[in-house]
């Protein structure tokens, strides 16, 4: 059982959150300008890091979507921070 | 009279028990272990493969052979380790895998075929023509305890904790460490897998600052409770997982058992040490056991285990025990393996150097022992082959080992940022060391407690198993795994340990090997010809011990398992007569009434056409979207354009998925230019509510636009029917319900009872309805009005399934069941917001695809049959091909309809609408039906009723 910490409400069990993605994609428009190929990118092309990593997660508690980078081999939490008017 | 109790307490203070049936009496601060021991007993079970007697090895966690399951107050704990449980009167005790007992073992035959039964051989003999017809008879002979379906044992208590210092193990290191923690000032947790604090040093010699080691034991526990610190006895931590959470399961006995969750800052691991045997011929005999373990006997329980002890050794630890044995006038000989033992033997004692273990006599006891040419007579043999360090919560929590030439054991490498292991757990067997290293782990240097009169030096020499044996000798007690199994195993190339440990089962059984795996490593580097640090080590991974599931399911079992929601008229409806049945994560009416279900549910659909038909439709999704942003918020979220939508209006629209197929579908009402709300299908609300947040915070201004799932705080009642609009109107709610001025797809506010409520004119069964949403504290009253205006008006009460068949006479979808991982939005004809919209919106541009714009995509559809009886859903729209059939989609949605009394159903066909009025095949079960293609509406498809 991990232990994430949610910039909004502190530390909590793994349980309450969910997976978002991995950060800093950016969602390809307009649609009618995007090629297949980038298409299907955005969609299902995954980093999928063995290591540091920048995920988007949700704190179901709360509700918020905030950043954490972390690691996906060993765990460690290395921050995590709201993604509020920054890019994420 | 070989193994018996020296020293009785009081009769009055007798604890009565059960062991295969026997009537046994044991005594206050047993184990179910020692009271067996007290009795006499040697047979404590039969062995896992080979049915043969065994007797108990040790007094700690990694007993092998002494599994039970113990009846008492009515529930049965299976596979308990006697030398973990406390007595308690009235137990009942079996022994497992044996019938009728262990005594007289039905199956004892099989050891004689014992040659026959090597490492593999179910693998390689019950595989043609199929293992599953021999599985039954093959797990009825094998296999450990039973589980009583009869009884329930209690959920534990899940409990959760954060601390600064947990300390797993109150032996001498442990105890140090909590100690000197606790007089630092540190916030201590001290768990002990014992019923009792100590470790060794409630039955090693020993004095400590002055005390016996016990009272030293009692010093320590008083200052620690002085200080505030936790104390939990009977209570094993079985696992680190990630983020430094560990596992501690307490037995409370009566209490009910607890699962700890903790959080600590620090871990000291003080876990000690298990006594590994040496492996000769038939050294699984009952009445071997470990030599710690009868010191422990002795001293904690006044238990002998024999008159005429031998003690075999490769090591001084045996030493105390020979003395103590001695002194409690046992004649005692130790036969050493080392030619040169540095110690001398102990007063009373004889001490035979160079004297391996050749033959054990006797097979159901120990009837003597052949040591070199000499025989000696003995009714219990004792061994210790070296100590191998209890590292299992290190190596968890990613702690690397390193093999100890001087110990021959392997010991915790470095240790971790949070974990420190000290005392036997890495090696330090001498009572001094194991109290500095407690001590030092805890605060990091000065003076620890001083020993005096423990055993001052540890020498050791190998003696492990040898492969050349002709006899069987035994290295997994638990799994019947011997030194032949494993060069079996080599000579068939299973180099690896990892591997080894899987084709033989060696260190699989319930005990993890505790007291196998040093002895199997050796085997394997004996046998291949490498040394144990090449061999390696196995994984070690939770649990330590085996934790019942009841304590880690804890409440959630049951109801509690996955709650279910409830409405706030379930008693309502109970009262009604309901059946109830889960939709989604909801308990609701399926249908009302006696009868059989398919009659109450076509009487209700009839019903509901002809006069009125009332409803709780409570579930349905009520989530609020505010703010100025609130409409650019749903136009990107929704297929169909949500901004042009008036207020006091509604429209009915779809959710899709970046990848284009459809979510869900629902209503969505606009109460103000910046006010709607998302009536989204019940079973999707959480899921709408993140998809909505999801975006809302990524694409938004999220101080311009909120979210608020106010589902449960309003109750919707609906009424629908050509009756519908006399009964609303009956119920006075202050509501114009003139067509011009609430028409279909529109809503109004009224009040009932000083409560604001909102009539909406949205129909899922194509006749005019009214959904009536309100304050659910309110909705039992306006139900009852409802009621009673009704039955005026023949209404009927309408559940679920009643409403399905409505909906799909009407070709209305469900989504995620008309609809499926693949379905987009054009699939059921709703191409024009695609055509037409301009702007950006989710799932957009799959909709573009080349996948999407296939020609012979799937296509929704009505099927039609001939006769009365309905199509199977899920059944399979098909054309003859080469190779047989090939499917073209299959049935969504199937029923009788009452109103059009004949079969009704719903499909997704590939190229459906282009074969509109063809007929096709349907293949379901071995049966083909012809099915004509028709639109998915069957009733009513001018929609002339909707305003009726
Ligand atoms: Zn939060």
């Amino acid at each position: 059982m991990q232990c994430f910490t949610c910039p909004f409400c502190g530390p909590r069990d793994e349980t309450e959150f969910f997976y978002g993605g991995e950060a800093g994609k950016e969602r390809p428009e307009p649609s009618a300008e995007v090629t297949a190929e980038r298409w299907a990118e955005w969609l299902y092309g995954e980093t999928n890091s063995k290591g540091p990593s920048r995920e988007i997660w949700l704190h179901l508690t709360c509700g918020e979507f905030f950043l954490m980078e972390r690691h996906t081999v060993t765990h460690e939490v290395f921050a995590t921070r709201a993604t509020r008017g920054e890019e994420a | 009279m070989s193994v018996r109790r020296i020293a009785e307490a009081a009769a009055a203070e007798s604890l009565e028990f059960t062991f295969d049936g026997r009537p046994l009496r044991g005594q206050p601060g047993d184990t179910v272990a020692s009271a067996l021991l007290a009795n006499g007993v040697r047979i404590v079970g039969r062995s896992f493969k080979y049915h043969r007697p065994r007797g108990i090895w040790s007094a700690g966690a990694d007993e092998p052979n002494a599994i039970f399951d113990i009846r008492l107050r009515g529930a049965t704990q299976p596979n308990a380790r006697a030398t973990m449980v406390a007595l308690e009167a009235g137990m009942e005790v079996r022994s497992v895998n044996s019938r009728p007992d262990a005594e007289r073992d039905r199956y004892a035959f099989l050891d004689c075929f014992g040659r026959f039964l090597p490492a593999g051989f179910y693998y390689k003999t019950f595989m043609w023509p199929d293992w599953h017809r021999f599985e039954p008879s093959i797990r009825q002979m094998a296999g450990l305890g039973r589980l009583d379906p009869a009884t329930q044992p209690a959920g534990a208590t899940q409990r959760n904790l954060h601390c600064d210092l947990l300390v797993i193990g109150a032996g001498p290191a442990g105890l140090a460490a909590a100690r000197a923690a606790a007089l630092a000032g540190r916030e201590v947790v001290l768990v002990e897998q014992q019923p009792r604090f100590g470790g060794s040093l409630l039955h090693r010699p020993a004095r400590i600052d002055g005390l016996a080691g016990p009272a030293w034991v009692e010093d320590c526990l008083a200052l620690l409770r002085d200080r505030g610190a936790r104390l939990l006895s009977s209570t094993t931590a079985y696992g680190i997982y990630d983020h430094r959470l560990v596992c501690l399961w307490e037995q409370r006995g009566e209490g009910g058992d607890h699962l700890w969750r903790v959080r600590p800052r620090q871990i000291i691991l003080a876990s000690g040490a298990s006594e590994r045997p040496l492996v000769f011929d038939d050294n699984d005999r009952p009445g071997i056991m470990s030599a710690d373990a009868a010191l422990a006997y002795l001293r904690r329980h006044a238990v002998l285990v024999g008159d005429d002890i031998v003690i075999a050794t490769n090591n001084d630890s045996v030493w105390p025990a020979a003395a103590a044995l001695a002194e409690a006038g046992a004649r005692v000989t130790i036969a050493d393996c080392r030619r040169t033992p540095p110690l001398p033997a102990p007063a009373g004692v004889e001490l035979l150097p160079g004297a391996p273990v050749g033959l054990v006599e006797g097979r159901n006891a120990v009837a003597g022992v052949i040591v070199g040419t000499r025989r000696l007579a003995a009714d219990c043999l004792l061994t210790s082959g070296g100590w191998t360090p209890n590292v299992h919560l290190y190596c968890q929590h990613r702690g690397r080992l390193r093999y100890e030439e001087a110990r021959l054991a392997l010991v915790p490498g470095e240790d971790l940022e949070d974990l420190a292991v000290a005392g036997a757990a890495r090696g330090a067997l001498l009572l001094q060391e194991a109290l500095a290293e407690g001590h030092r782990a805890a605060v990091g240097g000065g003076e620890g407690p001083r020993s005096e009169g423990a055993l001052a030096s540890f020498h050791i020499e190998a003696a492990w198993p040898d492969p050349r044996s002709a006899r069987r000798q035994w290295i997994d007690l638990q799994n019947d795994v011997t030194v032949k199994d494993v060069a079996l195993a080599a000579r068939e190339n299973f180099r690896s340990v990892e591997h080894l440990k899987r084709y033989t089962t060696l260190g699989m059984a319930t005990d993890q090997g505790k007291t196998s795996n040093m002895n199997g490593l050796a085997a394997l580097a004996a046998v291949t010809g490498r040394s144990i640090p090449e061999v390696g080590t196995t994984t070690y991974r939770p649990p330590y011990v085996p934790v019942p599931f009841t304590v880690i399911a804890g409440r959630r079992r049951g109801q509690l398992f996955a709650p279910v929601r409830r409405l706030v008229l379930e008693r309502e409806h109970r009262e009604a007569g309901a059946a109830f049945r889960e939709y989604g994560s909801w308990l609701r009416p399926a249908f009302y009434g006696e009868g059989s279900p398919a009659e109450a549910m076509a009487r209700e659909a009839q019903r509901a056409r002809e006069t009125l038909g009332l409803f709780d439709g409570s579930p349905l999704g009520k989530i609020e979207v505010m703010g100025p942003q609130a409409a650019a918020l749903l136009d990107f979220t929704f297929y169909n354009r949500l901004s042009t939508l008036k207020p006091s209006r509604i429209r009915y629209g779809f959710m899709l998925q970046e990848n284009g197929v459809i979510y869900d579908d629902g209503v969505v009402l606009r109460l103000a230019e910046d006010h709607f709300v998302v009536s989204c299908s019940s079973g999707h609300v959480p899921g709408v509510v993140m998809r909505l947040e999801e975006w809302r915070q990524d694409r938004f201004d999220p101080g311009r636009v909120v979210i608020h799932n106010s589902t449960a705080e309003w109750a919707t009642l609906t009424a629908t029917g050509p009756a519908s609009r006399e009964l609303v109107a009956a119920l006075d709610l202050g509501v114009d319900l003139a067509d011009a001025a609430l028409p279909h797809m529109a809503f109004t506010t009224g009040s009932f009872q000083g409560q604001p409520l909102r009539v909406a004119r949205v129909s899922f069964t194509g006749d005019r309805s009214y959904e009536i949403s309100l304050p659910a504290s309110h909705a039992a009253a306006l139900w009852r009005r409802m009621r009673e205006e009704g039955a005026r008006l023949e209404a009927t009460l309408l559940g679920s399934e009643g409403l399905m068949i409505l909906r799909a006479e009407k070709g209305y979808i469900i989504a995620g069941k008309d609809t499926d991982g693949y379905t987009l939005p054009m699939d059921l004809g709703l191409t024009a917001p695609r055509e037409k919209r301009q702007d950006e919106y989710l799932g957009k541009r799959s909709l573009f695809t080349e996948e999407a714009e296939k020609p012979k995509r799937p296509a929704f559809v009505g099927l039609q049959v001939e006769g009365k009886e309905p199509l199977a859903t899920g059944a399979h729209a098909v054309e003859r091909c080469a190779k047989g059939f090939r499917s073209l989609g299959f049935v969504t949605s199937s029923y009788w309809s009452p109103n059009l009394q004949r079969p009704i159903a719903l499909g997704l066909v590939e190229a459906g609408r282009q074969r509109m009025g063809e007929e096709i095949e349907i293949y379901h079960l071995g049966n083909l039906r012809r099915a004509r293609i028709v639109e998915p509406c069957s009733f009513d498809p001018e929609g002339e009723r909707l305003n009726a």
